[in-house]
């Protein structure tokens, strides 16, 4: 083994010495912090050891919230380069690591773990389940998903981070053309957190279908836990193709393979090809879930039940069906020829069938509706014409023959960000506005809320409406600089402007999780928005065991129909509750993959087997492990139950 | 933990048979990932560079007794399963042990075969060909290493704690994975080694 130092260092940028300098700094504040304020132990015991569903769930929030701001930086940082021509703010190399990690941060490390974090708080409540099916199976999807993320945030200072696009195209992803680690770091972060991704998937499919509460059929389930079952499925199935990839790209990387080279029988297209049959139904993983939402939002604040809900299951089955039959779509200008461009044109296409099913469902829902204008209400409703927008843009893009004119120009950009953002960003934000006192007993600050709700929908569109013109005229995306003969400079500004405004929303909004915090007042019974679904049934915050009583469903909206037609839903008496203990494997499981992936980086062998044998030892460890949990007595229970305001009984 | 008798004991509790069908889940997961591997297998079959090709490569003698010892691993692994069901402890753990011993011979042979392709100059770099072969094999290889622990693990616990709700799980888990790696091979020697033959 040839140790040499100068493989870790980055060179050269003043802004990433300044990235260095920070994230030194907060570590040392958070060691120093939980030292003084002797908060160790009760990190470990309440935090890192958890498997409870609800604080594994405000974990991969917390996460994904801290990941929004880091891809919103690099986001900052692009739209300044590109505010005017001949910017030099970043230069080409730096750019390109840029775009990279804001693409894969924002939909691997934002998007999904905050949509994963939502179901992990309130799959199991909606389905009147005491927890998920597997609660340390989660715990290790969640470390192994954490220390993936930040294997892929130290790239930026220990070196250097991936540089050939989020999809990483082949020959340009291969060890001739991106010769820094780079994209070793984007094959084996996104590898451990994959693996993590798709144990969720498993635990979820098996939660849905087994731990539903007694009377719970699947076509009385609320479309926010039908949405994550479709999902899931989705993940299971897409995810090891992600996996087939990611490999064979490190065995390109790190061991001279030929899959996708130039020479010797290689095939650059495998990558897009593979690439694509799971990037595509990702796009859906962190839509579908959005739909679920919405449709919650909706139906609660219009004091309705969902409209066609039938329609609603049948539309997202086809959507899964269909997201995995357009993958090519993604490359119809590199040359497949007229009956394969046809063929992904066409199911493209048909895609807008079902979700315009959706939107229609959610106008009727709305129809003659008592609407309130909460602020996750009206993060719901700017969805849909906004969506609408990024729905129509998407077919134009479908048509193969007019994408020659769009492909890689800026008007695609804009299409996935006008998709995306009021697709899976608005609704993750107003389902952590609208579940946010389910777990914490308190409400968010309306006023603020609504304050970042207008920053956020005006800016969303000053930055990226001007985006679409950008893109007819030409401009192409991932570039990095322009002379002011283009003409692209005042849009750009504009845009700019648009992304400053962007960041004064999300900054609002994370004031405003502070603000709450400190002087909103608690709610008393668990169910401030008179909602329709079981979550809402049972206390806020949620003890530990969810429901003193399994709850037993005679219809949609049970708990509606508990309020209003007087249908009882908890009717046995409290009896012991049994309970999975703590463990702190798999937290230990996350570092020593986080290990493993640095060595393997770095082509460090010898600590990398030795690494590899850690896994195997936590696994054994896991394996020989007898541990049935421990009950909660039925008294404890009951005074509990009392405490929390006793409604349940 | 209630147990429930009138059901076989891996699937006595309400998590037992949650674990069952959540591994069935998986094995969904890991039928995707191996049609995947097959696909890009396929895709690459015949560019062998200035490499060699299938028939100038297999023989069909080793193949033959790895096959031969993983069919029949996938027997005895059954034979366990059944000795688990009427509580026949050192049965089963005799049968549990002829399986992995023989997943510890195909392995042996399987390795022996690799040494010998690299030999004659047919490596992981020569050409997309062997690149997708060994990665093809290789995996299936790294999940029948993985197997081999991982049942010794369970054997261990099977020495030390009994047949109960909770080894009977894990057996019968295990039991279902070791079939799949079999299925998997089935294709492997169909469509890699015969058609590869050929």
């Amino acid at each position: 083994m040839n140790f040499d130092l100068e493989k870790f260092k980055v060179h050269g940028e003043p802004l990433i010495y300044g990235a260095m300098i920070s994230i030194a700094l907060v570590s040392i504040g958070i060691v120093v912090g939980l030292t003084v304020f002797r908060k160790w132990g009760w990190l470990w015991r309440e935090w890192l050891t958890t498997v409870d569903h609800k604080r594994i769930g405000v974990m991969y929030i917390l996460a994904a919230l801290l990941m929004l701001f880091r891809g919103g930086i690099d986001a900052l940082m692009m739209r300044l380069q590109t505010a005017a021509p001949d910017m030099k703010f970043l230069d080409a190399q730096h750019y390109n690591e840029v775009f990279t990690t804001h693409g894969l941060i924002m939909i691997l490390f934002m998007a999904m773990p905050f949509i994963i974090g939502l179901m992990n708080v309130v799959v199991p409540l909606q389905i009147g389940a005491r927890d998920v099916a597997f609660p340390r199976l989660n715990a290790v999807s969640f470390w192994l998903f954490f220390f993936g993320a930040m294997l892929l945030n130290i790239s930026f200072v220990i070196g250097g981070s991936p540089d050939a696009g989020w999809s990483a195209y082949f020959p340009l992803a291969s060890l001739e053309f991106s010769p820094t680690v780079g994209n070793n770091y984007y094959s084996l972060a996104l590898q451990i957190s994959g693996i993590g991704t798709l144990m969720t998937g498993v635990n979820f499919i098996v939660t849905i279908l087994k731990m539903r509460a007694p009377g719970m059929k699947l076509m009385r389930m609320p479309m926010f836990t039908w949405s994550v079952l479709i999902t899931n499925v989705i993940i299971v199935f897409a995810f090891p193709v992600l996996t087939v990839a990611l490999a064979l790209m490190m065995f390109d990387r790190l061991f001279g393979s030929q899959f996708f080279t130039m020479a010797n029988g290689g095939m650059d297209m495998l990558w897009a090809n593979l690439f694509w049959v799971w990037g595509h139904p990702e796009v859906y993983i962190v839509i579908l879930p959005a739909f679920g939402i919405y449709s919650e939002i909706i139906a609660t604040f219009s004091k309705k039940n969902l409209y066609g809900y039938t329609s609603m299951v049948a539309s997202m089955l086809i959507i899964s069906l269909l997201s995995f039959l357009v993958w090519a779509h993604h490359f119809y200008t590199m040359g497949q020829g007229v009956m394969v461009n046809g063929f992904f044109s066409i199911t493209t296409m048909a895609i807008a069938v079902p979700t315009g099913v959706k939107i229609f469902n959610w106008l009727f829902t709305l129809r003659k509706g008592r609407i309130s204008f909460t602020t996750p209400m009206l993060y719901s409703l700017a969805f849909i014409p906004i969506f609408t927008i990024g729905g129509v843009t998407g077919v134009m893009l479908a048509m193969a023959s007019a994408d020659y004119q769009y492909h890689n120009t800026m008007f695609l950009v804009a299409h996935f960000h006008y998709v995306l953002i009021p697709g899976a960003v608005f609704a993750v934000i107003a389902g952590f506005h609208y579940w946010f006192p389910k777990v914490f007993g308190f409400r968010l600050n309306e006023r603020l809320g609504k304050h970042a709700f207008w920053w956020i929908i005006i800016s969303f569109n000053v930055a990226f409406f001007p985006l679409f013109i950008l893109g007819l005229k030409g401009m192409t995306r991932r570039m990095y600089t322009y002379s002011a003969e283009t003409g692209f400079g005042p849009l750009n500004m504009i845009s700019f402007a648009g992304a400053l405004g962007l960041a004064i929303g999300f900054v609002i909004l994370v004031y405003n999780i502070y603000w709450s915090t400190r002087y909103m007042p608690r709610d008393e019974n668990g169910d401030p928005w008179d909602a329709r679904t079981l979550e809402w049934a049972t206390h806020s915050p949620i003890p530990e065991y969810n429901f003193a009583v399994v709850p037993k469903v005679k219809s949609r909206d049970p708990f509606w129909a508990m309020k209003h037609d007087k249908q009882p839903l908890f009717e046995d008496p409290i009896t012991k509750i049994h309970m999975p203990s703590n463990t702190g494997k798999p937290f230990v499981l996350g570092v020593v993959f986080f290990f493993l992936g640095f060595f393997l980086v770095f082509s460090m062998w010898i600590p990398a087997i030795v690494a590899g044998i850690g896994v195997l030892i936590v696994l054994a460890a896991m394996s020989f492990e007898r541990d049935h949990g421990f009950y909660i007595p039925a008294d404890k229970v009951i005074t509990t139950e009392q405490k929390l305001g006793g409604g349940t009984v | 933990m209630k147990v429930d008798t009138s059901k076989p004991l891996e699937y006595g509790t309400h998590e037992n048979s949650n674990r069952i069908f959540g591994f069935w889940v998986f094995l969904g997961a890991e039928i995707a990932l191996f049609a995947t591997l097959f696909t890009v297998f396929f895709v690459l079959v015949n560019r062998f560079a200035d490499g060699p090709s299938g028939s100038e490569l297999f023989e069909i003698g080793p193949v033959l007794i790895e096959t031969f010892l993983l069919l029949t691993s996938s027997f005895t692994i059954g034979l366990a399963v059944h000795a688990m069901r009427h509580q026949y402890k050192r049965a089963m753990l005799v049968f549990f042990g002829i399986t992995l011993l023989m997943g510890l011979g195909f392995l042996g042979i399987e390795i022996t075969e690799f040494v010998t392709y690299v030999h004659e100059g047919a490596t992981l770099q020569t050409s997309a060909f062997l690149s997708s072969l060994f990665v093809l094999l290789g995996t299936h290889g790294a999940h029948v290493t993985f197997g081999f622990l991982w049942g010794a693990a369970i054997m261990i616990q099977l020495m030390r704690r009994g047949i109960n709700p909770a080894t009977a799980n894990k057996s019968f888990i295990f039991s279902l994975y070791w079939h799949f790696l079999d299925v998997v091979w089935i294709f492997i020697f169909s469509f890699v080694y015969l058609k590869g033959l050929m």
